[in-house]
């Protein structure tokens, strides 16, 4: 392996989340009833004519930016033509020649350097429907085909094969998946399809400038498929090369199960999809006006977003990262810091606490029970020293689990801190009077005991008071 | 004059007068129809009860005092390429023969809002690729004129439903001359108004980028009352244009002085005496009332109607690819999807198939550049041609077909023979233009068709020329002789 250098470009599907299909009406909510969301032009009867849904125009405009596309003001649609059942017309509207976005990148932090891919295009096409087989796919008695999804837009992202390994390509998935659901015009699910991605990839001997023999692998269904599936393939071609065979051209399937890729169809034979411009949709013409006022309703995005999060809230690059690689995540702690003003507990407790309970349960942020109102009252409550760090943990727990604001827990439960030096004295007294020894051995230099004694204390006040308190009390009276 | 002898605009007044009924008129033509057309065989689908009683709901609404559209109780036919929600739409192909239409075209939607009373779906060349009907898989429709005779293609059905008398008027699609020669072979007007002024939503796509809807009338003035209904920008149609619609009954006036006519030689040459004869004499009636005729010369038709061929095949592949039998239409049992395909297709009558084989090789490979794309430049080329002419002259005069109607038989067995005949219609149809075929004599007893282009949304202009030439001549008042069946008294 270490003699090859392995070549890789993607080619990413994303459904957009318009309301309704490309070219008609019909919806596009996942999970309907079979062939309840279709008309005659999705599903091809005569006389049905496509009408470009302008919402995702828009939408594919904003990912194009996102990528930091060139938007082509002039381009045009254009029919792939192939008889299979999952397209009733027999054809999918597409772009070939002239794609909406084209020659953008996306900057990847690989090992600490940065590394650009280059995006080659991005263009706008339609769905095709779901076919369900009766048995296996060859020799199927019959086939069922649903053609809800048929006609959902889809933007289709291409690289350059600038990725060097299945990891890099992981991060790049990431990355994308990322800046794609900043821009809101995708929910980019993999579990729903609605992000789907096929992968070309081939070896050459490391430091040569050519390209080898590809393979393009489908059905990798998950981030961590794209990446089992490529390094799976990186090693049999490598083996191939090494015993001095050829990579054959072909598409190739990725099986979970058994962890391997299975050849599908030779791409010798390579398919004539007969590409012309189509007829029924005038080519676009898009107007500067609206481009620009469609760039202004961009939101930041994650590398404008890391940026602001270090340089106006004084954030670590690490918190900032992290915080920033899931839009929600960063949603949620933006949301905390408008009735809370310190950044810097905030992201530890959004990172920390937050997240790692999330986790626990299995949950995402937006199912959160905790809302971030009730954090940042958590956070201030703490800040005022009214609860200890560590009584703040349990009442978060408490919310987790409730969905109760903060205030609210700890009036019920009487949590609120003793910061009452008069009461606490007495506690320390009575503390100090009951436990002679602990007194003796710290006086004779053990500072265990110190630490001791404050746990007595705490014991006392069931861990409401406040331990800058007792230990200040605790020197005094020693 | 019997009523199915007149137009649209006279049965209007007749109505609107009280003269007579929607329902006593439909009655009238049903008669006609029952009577002509087991010689004429214009329709492939009759709706005779929906038909009554749509036209008894108008009599009621217009006895209610109800103020009623335009075309209210006007009977008339479509072409079967136009889907109507309920009826078979069959695009004369035995692959829709039990394919009921699940939507209304906006054409038909249009003109039920306006009051015209369906009779039936009108016969054609399958998937109208044919100029002569000879290709439709049902039956021959026969020419009223001469029963011998093709009533020309593809809308074959709607002119012979129209000049026999079955209806007072029909919609058609042209692609290559589809409305304007059989008109012309019909003795009718027939319209092709510029690409984009009409919807196509909800009729069946022969070659999209050339297909346009329009009507097939008694006269110029009931074209023009067509065309204000059917006419505008349709949401469901992006390449229908935003232009107006101007009310088309205003340019109907007898003034053509000053007007400036180019008449291009090229579109003479392969024209026979009589109908080259007949179009002259349109053209001399014309300069008699002060229009400016001049010769002038446009790219060969044979260039247009290579580059016609190619385009309108290649589109024509593709648009036809749906028709697999999958979802709808025939479908083969067979035991794996290629077989399910190929033997489902294999019902797709022959020319169909050549135009499709065509039309995929023209979009494959190396082919695509060597003709797909070299047909575009041409058709750049007619484009930037007819721009020129503009620059002269007002609007441009040929005859709309080389021959008046052929005996039938005589071109089938040889495409190539047949397809040249569509050569001065093609031209307008690569250009977008709007054209219009205009009874203007005969010639050995057959109607010649005299055809005028005009600049993109210029129907206007095209109406005002034919109206006034109209005007001049009886041509649309001779009807032909039909010798009807012993079928008197059947409604």
């Amino acid at each position: 392996m270490q003699d090859w250098e392995t070549v890789i470009g993607l080619e990413v599907h994303v459904a957009l989340l318009t309301k309704s299909k490309l070219f008609c009406g019909c919806s596009t909510e996942y999970g309907a009833a079979p062939n309840s969301q279709t008309c005659p032009v999705c599903l091809g009867h005569p006389g049905g004519l496509p009408v470009l849904n302008e919402q995702a125009l828009e939408y594919a405009i904003k990912a194009g930016l996102a990528l930091n596309c060139r938007i082509n003001y002039s381009c045009k649609f254009d029919r792939k033509q192939y008889f299979y059942p999952d397209m009733a017309k027999n054809y999918q509207i597409s772009q070939d020649d002239q794609p909406l976005c084209s020659q953008g990148y996306v900057d990847l932090d690989v090992e600490g350097e940065r590394k650009r891919i280059r995006i080659n295009r991005a263009h706008l096409e339609e769905d095709a429907g779901k076919l369900t087989h009766e048995g296996d796919l060859v020799g199927a008695p019959s086939s069922l085909v649903d053609s809800n999804r048929c006609g959902v837009p889809l933007l289709e992202i291409v690289t350059e094969p600038d990725i060097s390994s299945p990891a890099e390509a992981r991060l790049f998935l990431n990355k994308l998946w990322n800046i794609i659901r900043y821009t809101g015009v995708s929910d980019c699910k993999m579990e729903e399809g609605s992000m789907r991605c096929d992968a070309n990839i081939s070896l050459r001997p490391r430091g040569s400038q050519g390209l080898g023999t590809k393979t393009e692998l489908k059905n990798l269904n998950s981030f961590r498929a794209v990446e089992r599936g490529l390094a799976f393939e990186a090693e049999r071609q490598a083996r191939l090369l090494a015993a001095g065979e050829r990579v054959l051209q072909e598409t190739r399937l990725w099986d979970v199960e058994a962890g391997v890729t299975r050849g599908m169809r030779s791409k010798e034979g390579a398919h004539d999809y007969r590409y012309f411009p189509e007829p029924n949709l005038p080519p676009l013409s898009l107007d500067a006006a609206w481009l620009e006022r469609v760039s202004q309703t961009m939101p930041e995005l994650p590398a404008a977003r890391e940026e602001r999060f270090i340089r106006e809230l004084g954030l670590s690059p690490y918190d900032a990262e992290v915080l920033v690689a899931a839009r929600e995540v960063a949603d949620y702690f933006e949301e905390v810091l408008q009735h809370f003003s310190g950044a810097k507990a905030a992201a530890n407790w959004v990172m920390g606490e937050l997240l790692g309970r999330l986790k626990k349960d299995g949950l995402e942020i937006a199912d959160c029970p905790v809302s971030p109102q009730h954090l940042a009252n958590l956070l201030a409550l703490q800040e005022k020293g009214q609860i200890s760090s560590k009584m703040a943990k349990g009442v978060f727990e408490e919310m987790f689990n409730t969905g109760k604001d903060p205030k609210a827990i700890v009036k019920e439960k009487g949590l609120v801190q003793i910061t009452d030096v008069d009461a606490l004295k007495a506690v320390v007294d009575k503390v100090l009077s009951a436990n002679p020894q602990s007194v003796e051995d710290y006086k004779g230099g053990k500072d265990r005991a110190f630490g001791f004694l404050v746990g007595q204390v705490m014991k006392e006040t069931r861990g409401r008071a406040n331990p800058q308190l007792v230990t200040k009390l605790l020197k005094e009276r020693l | 004059m019997e009523l199915w002898q007149q137009p649209a605009h006279k049965l209007q007044k007749l109505l609107s007068e009280g003269e007579i009924g929607a329902r006593e008129l439909t009655v009238a033509h049903l008669k006609r129809l029952r009577e002509v057309e087991p010689q004429i065989q214009s329709f492939i689908t009759l709706t005779e009860e929906a038909a009554l009683r749509q036209a008894a709901q108008i009599d009621e609404r217009r006895e209610a005092g109800e103020k009623m559209p335009p075309l209210s109780g006007i009977p008339m036919a479509l072409k079967d390429n136009f889907c109507v929600q309920g009826l078979p739409t069959t695009c004369g192909s035995k692959m829709l023969k039990d394919y009921v239409a699940v939507y209304d075209a906006t054409v038909q939607r249009r003109l039920r809002r306006a009051g015209a009373v369906l009779l039936g779906k009108t016969n054609m060349d399958e998937f109208a690729m044919g100029s002569t009907t000879e290709y439709s898989a049902y039956h021959i429709s026969k020419n009223p004129w001469d029963t011998g005779r093709v009533p020309g293609g593809s809308s074959g059905g709607s002119a012979a439903a129209v000049a026999a008398g079955e209806v007072t008027f029909t919609l058609g699609t042209d692609t290559g001359g589809s409305i304007r020669q059989p008109a012309a072979f019909c003795g009718i007007v027939g319209l092709k108004p510029t690409y984009g002024r009409v919807s196509r939503s909800g009729v069946m796509a022969y070659a999209s980028s050339l297909d346009q809807v329009g009507p097939l009338t008694r006269d110029v003035t009931d074209a023009a009352l067509l065309l204000n209904v059917i006419s505008g920008q349709d949401p469901l149609d992006s390449t229908t244009a935003p232009e107006d619609v101007p009310d088309y009954g205003k340019f109907l006036r007898r003034d053509v002085a000053g007007l400036r006519i180019g008449v291009p030689r090229e579109y003479f040459r392969g024209a026979e005496e009589g109908v080259a004869a007949a179009v002259y004499g349109g053209i001399k009636l014309l300069e008699k009332r002060g229009a400016v005729v001049e010769e002038t010369s446009l790219l060969s038709p044979d260039y247009c109607s290579n580059a016609y061929y190619i385009i309108a095949a290649a589109e024509a592949s593709s648009n036809l690819a749906c028709i697999d039998g999958v979802r709808y239409g025939y479908r083969a049992q067979a035991d794996n999807l290629q077989d399910m395909y190929l033997e489902s297709r294999g019902l797709l009558g022959p020319e169909v198939r050549r135009r499709i084989i065509l039309g995929t090789y023209v979009l494959s490979g190396d082919a695509y550049k060597t003709y797909y794309l070299q047909a575009q430049r041409v058709r750049t080329l007619v484009r930037e041609d007819f721009n020129k002419a503009w620059e002269r002259y007002d609007l441009l005069i040929t005859p709309t077909s080389p021959t008046t109607a052929p005996e039938i038989g005589a071109g089938i067995g040889g495409p190539l023979n047949l397809y040249p005949r569509d050569d001065y219609n093609v031209s307008a149809n690569l250009a977008g233009l709007p054209a219009l075929s205009l009874p203007c004599g005969l010639s050995q007893g057959l109607p010649v068709g005299m055809q005028l282009i005009g600049k993109p949304f210029a129907e206007g202009l095209l109406l005002q020329v034919a109206y006034s030439l109209e005007q001049e001549t009886e041509y649309h008042k001779v009807l032909p002789d039909v010798v009807t069946a012993d079928s008197e008294g059947v409604v």
